[in-house]
């Protein structure tokens, strides 16, 4: 077991935070000659709201997929609940607990909200192909229950009204809840959050925001998230990872990041060599 | 249980009327809502239970006979339940409008003394808990929907899951209690306070007696010939008196079922699920389903166009002609067979109103092409008149006498009479008790012979005997010349174009009239999407010159119909600005009920005023706005003012002829 027994932390709202999630050692991702992350290393924390924020091409969305298990590292350890994770499939990913939303929505247009909230699910059924096409035993029973599930995902997100809707009709900011509802069916121990709040106004932001508190508090879910709007961050994360071309330049609490020289000069620029 | 084997001859109450409804309806349906996507329902037997079970948990709290308790949240059964329990704890429920912001929730808790308050969910715990750090008194909170509120203070807090639950094991030894409280319970005893909108000053506790409820219920439930079958979609503020008559009073004497939709969004799909055979929405709600339907027309098929014109068009001249009664030709009735067929059951299933057997609108004055557009659907749509005061009914529509213009006859057992001023006055069993704390105010509105002044001018139609109401008593003014001046009556002529939400015309003392135009977002935003016309925000398309020509075509047809009234000619708008942001009851422009406030506008609008008057063709303005989480911002704009053709008016005759 890798540091599931160190010491959590309370957060300054009063959240407990428990041991380590997931961990990344030591990791360095080359695409061919280039480096796109290198030698950097953090934690997530059982039940924590964590950030990884810096300027763009600093290598948030690869650092993302590394935690998500579409890159694999050529250098680094990925831990995740204890163990060592090797390479993997998506959906054998999905199966240890991780679910994510995009950057840019990949949700079935075609499809209604529920249907896609649905989809989430898939990992959860267990019937077979065809006992699920003659609604058969215990495909129905399957999936009454997984429908109560969505149906609360659905409740709690106040999509009711959009239920039928087909995807394709939507506004962006309800895309962008739905495919939060999508990832949240999936009952996830850890959420991945691909700037989740990239191209809404100010309205959508809060709602999306609230959500996303709600979330960790409501279903303890951890949450990773990537975004690119500061104050945002800095209104929702317990503990932020600060990134500039493909380094680690600052970690820690809002306030201590905010205060770090380093994470300054990223954001206001100074003269590179 | 003994009170539910009260004899049927001492229906005093409403827990009473609860009681021989499970003796009655035991197993038919009560209460419906829809929750995670599904209708769950509740048969009277369950719903009395689970009533009991609440109002013992609210014993057990402490709930004294007498106290008030405030219940704010959206329609669910859950909220109604609360109210019946207070009633049975010997309490007074007052339902609040769950949309108050903060600071008028604490006038009213404070006003009522409320020692207990259910509230619907996080949202409105929030704002009680705020208020209850200013106003002293707020005792207990209990709420219905647990969500995020899992780490709150619970020391004077509790789920009405909990409530019930702790109702449940005290039931034997708080039983002989309640049953002695709700036996106390008589037609004099107070069924619920109701808090009036507040078009002038601060709003009003209204006072209804268990005589005022169920004898308006029984009245008017008889005049519609209502019964245990019918199945209303509750989904009007629950503090407005409607809600309460419809969902409660009438609910609770004819024992049919109330089914309360999943949110305020979901409305029109839940509506049209449900199917109801008997309700109630005030003109906007209609106008609403009009347009969108409308829009939808334009976008449909030519085929799907045509035959949508042409059927309505046969619709319109024969559908309200059969709803009346009157004679039709066999050719009509035919062509109206096949329209039904093809065109008109399907949209009135499109908008839930397949089942409708009588439909209420009241509030303010419908346009008469909407009024006639759902009577020609062969909806039994009619109009009523009335007020919190006397529990809503004060005049309504019989079957087969409907007029857009007119409100109706006087409801079973209410008295009409109009004063020489004009005001209507009337009195009847539902007439308010006093208005609470306030006798002042009770004198003043209520005489000794309980006839009650309404503060609106009418008249009763000579050919109809149907009344008219012509506008607010004291919003009808004098101009300058001396001529009358009825604001509500050209406003509603503007408001009757899709493309306007709101007016607000001004002239009272003035030598001319002036309008300030709130436009539609939803039509007008339609009509720039089909006209490529690109807009950021309400405030740009606004002020967009092609809106303002369409406000200004609309303005000079209002004109031209204002000017065909000798009486009412000096009322055309002469000139008018559209508004840069929409009047909202968060900003204090509106009332809850969407009533315009004249001073309000006048004082917070003066800048606009006073440019309108000044000859002026723009006008620079800033003005705060209050966001729905009570944060306040300001907006800034640049108005332009313009005038509008009149006609046949006397001022212009005078210039001409100089």
């Amino acid at each position: 077991m890798n540091d599931m027994t160190s010491q959590g932390y309370v957060t300054p709202d009063g959240r407990q935070i428990g041991g380590t999630l997931m961990e990344l050692k030591n990791i360095t991702l080359r695409f061919g000659g280039v480096v796109a992350i290198k030698d950097i290393s953090f934690d997530i924390r059982q039940g924590e709201i964590r950030a990884i924020i810096g300027p763009n091409g600093a290598g948030k969305s690869s650092m993302l997929n590394i935690i998500s298990g579409f890159y694999t590292p050529q250098e680094g350890e990925v831990w995740f609940k204890g163990y060592r994770r090797g390479p993997m499939k998506p959906y054998q990913v999905a199966r240890l607990g991780i679910a994510r939303t995009f950057q840019n929505i990949a949700l079935f247009d075609g499809m209604s909200v529920l249907d896609n909230i649905m989809t989430g699910r898939l990992n959860r059924m267990k019937a077979g192909f065809l006992a699920q096409a003659m609604w058969w035993g215990s495909a129905a029973r399957e999936e009454d229950e997984n429908r109560e599930a969505v149906e609360k995902i659905i409740d709690f997100l106040e999509i009711q009204n959009i239920r039928k809707t087909p995807v394709g009709r939507l506004p962006y900011g309800l895309k962008k809840r739905v495919e939060l509802a999508r990832a949240l069916a999936a009952e996830p121990k850890l959420l991945l959050l691909d700037e989740p709040m990239a191209g809404m106004n100010v309205e959508e932001k809060e709602d999306m925001s609230r959500f996303i508190l709600d979330v960790n508090d409501e279903f303890g879910t951890t949450i990773c998230l990537i975004e690119h709007d500061m104050g945002v961050v800095m209104d929702l994360s317990d503990r932020v990872v600060v990134m500039d071309y493909g380094k680690k330049i600052g970690d820690g609490t809002p306030a201590e990041v905010r205060s770090n020289q380093a994470v300054i000069d990223a954001y206001l620029g100074v003269a590179h060599d | 249980m003994a009170e539910r084997l009260t004899p049927s001859g001492e229906l005093r109450s409403v827990p009473a009327l609860l009681a021989r409804n499970v003796a009655r309806f035991g197993n038919r349906p009560a209460y419906r809502e829809k929750e995670f996507g599904i209708w769950q329902s509740w048969t009277w037997a369950e719903a009395a239970d689970e009533i009991r079970a609440l109002a013992l948990g609210l014993l057990a709290l402490g709930l004294k006979p007498g106290d008030h308790m405030a219940i704010v949240g959206r329609n669910r059964p859950a909220h109604y339940w609360g109210m019946i329990a207070a009633q049975m704890c010997g309490a007074v429920p007052v339902p609040l409008y769950q949309d108050a912001v903060a600071d008028e929730m604490a006038y009213v808790l404070e006003h009522c003394g409320a020692r207990f308050v259910l509230c619907g969910d996080q949202e409105q715990v929030d704002k009680v808990l705020e208020v209850s750090q200013t106003v002293q008194g707020i005792e207990q909170i209990v709420y219905t929907d647990k969500r995020g509120l899992r780490k709150y203070d619970h020391s004077r807090m509790n789920a009405l899951a909990d409530v019930q639950a702790e109702g449940r094991a005290a039931a034997q030894r708080l039983g002989p209690e309640l049953d002695r409280r709700i036996a106390a319970l008589d037609y004099d005893s107070t069924c619920v306070m109701l808090y009036t909108s507040g078009t002038t000053g601060k709003p009003k506790g209204v006072v209804l007696s268990n005589r005022n409820i169920i004898e308006t219920a029984k009245n008017s439930a008889e005049f519609d010939r209502l019964d245990h079958r019918e199945e209303i979609v509750a989904y009007l503020p629950m503090a407005w008196v409607g809600d309460f008559i419809f969902s409660m009073g009438q609910a609770m004497w004819c024992g049919f079922t109330v089914n309360c939709p999943e949110g305020a969004h979901t409305m029109m799909t839940d509506l049209r699920e449900i199917g109801p055979t008997y309700f109630f929405a005030p003109p906007r709600v209609f106008e609403g389903q009009l347009t969108s339907v409308m829009i939808r027309m334009e976008d449909a098929g030519r085929i799907k166009r045509a035959l949508f014109r042409h059927f309505m068009g046969v619709a319109r001249r024969v559908g309200p002609a059969l709803l009346d009664g009157r004679p039709v030709g066999a050719m009509d009735r035919l062509s109206y067979a096949l329209g039904r067929l093809l065109v008109i059951e399907p949209l009135k299933n499109a908008l839930g109103y397949s089942r409708i057997r009588v439909g209420y609108t009241a509030g303010e004055a419908i346009g008469p092409e909407i009024f006639d557009f759902y009577r020609a659907l062969g909806i039994n749509l009619k109009q009523l008149y009335g007020q919190t005061e006397a529990s809503v009914f004060i005049t309504q529509q019989p079957d087969g006498q409907v007029r857009s213009d007119t409100v109706g006859v006087p409801s079973p057992g209410v008295e009409v009479r109009i004063a020489e001023s004009g005001e209507v006055f009337y009195r009847s069993p539902g007439t308010f008790v006093a208005y609470y704390k306030n006798p002042e105010s009770t004198a003043a509105t209520k005489d000794a012979e309980g006839w009650v002044a309404t503060g609106d001018a009418g008249f009763f139609d000579k050919e109809s005997g149907h009344l008219r109401i012509i506008d607010r008593a004291k919003d009808v003014g004098r101009m300058a010349d001396g001529s009358m001046f009825a604001p509500k009556y050209v406003e509603n002529k503007l408001k009757f174009y899709p493309n306007i939400l709101e007016a607000v015309v001004i002239g009272n003392g003035r030598d001319f009239c002036t309008a300030m135009i709130n436009i539609d977002l939803t039509a007008v935003g339609n009509w720039a999407e089909r006209n490529n016309i690109a807009y950021g925000s309400y405030q740009e398309l606004a002020a967009h010159p092609q809106v303002y020509q369409t406000i200004r075509e609309h303005v000079a047809e209002v004109n031209r119909s204002v000017a065909s009234d000798p009486m009412l000619s000096g009322c055309q708008i002469h000139r008018f600005l559209v508004l840069h942001k929409e009047l909202d009851p968060d900003d204090g422009e509106m009332t809850r009920t969407r009533k315009v406030r004249r001073a309000v506008i006048n004082e917070k609008f003066a800048d606009l005023v006073t440019a309108l008057y000044d000859g002026s063709t723009s006008v620079h303005t800033e003005t705060e706005v209050t966001y729905e989480d009570g944060r306040k911002g300001s907006i800034k704009a640049t108005l332009r003012i313009e005038d509008a053709p009149v006609f046949g008016d006397k001022r212009q005759q005078k210039v001409a002829a100089q």
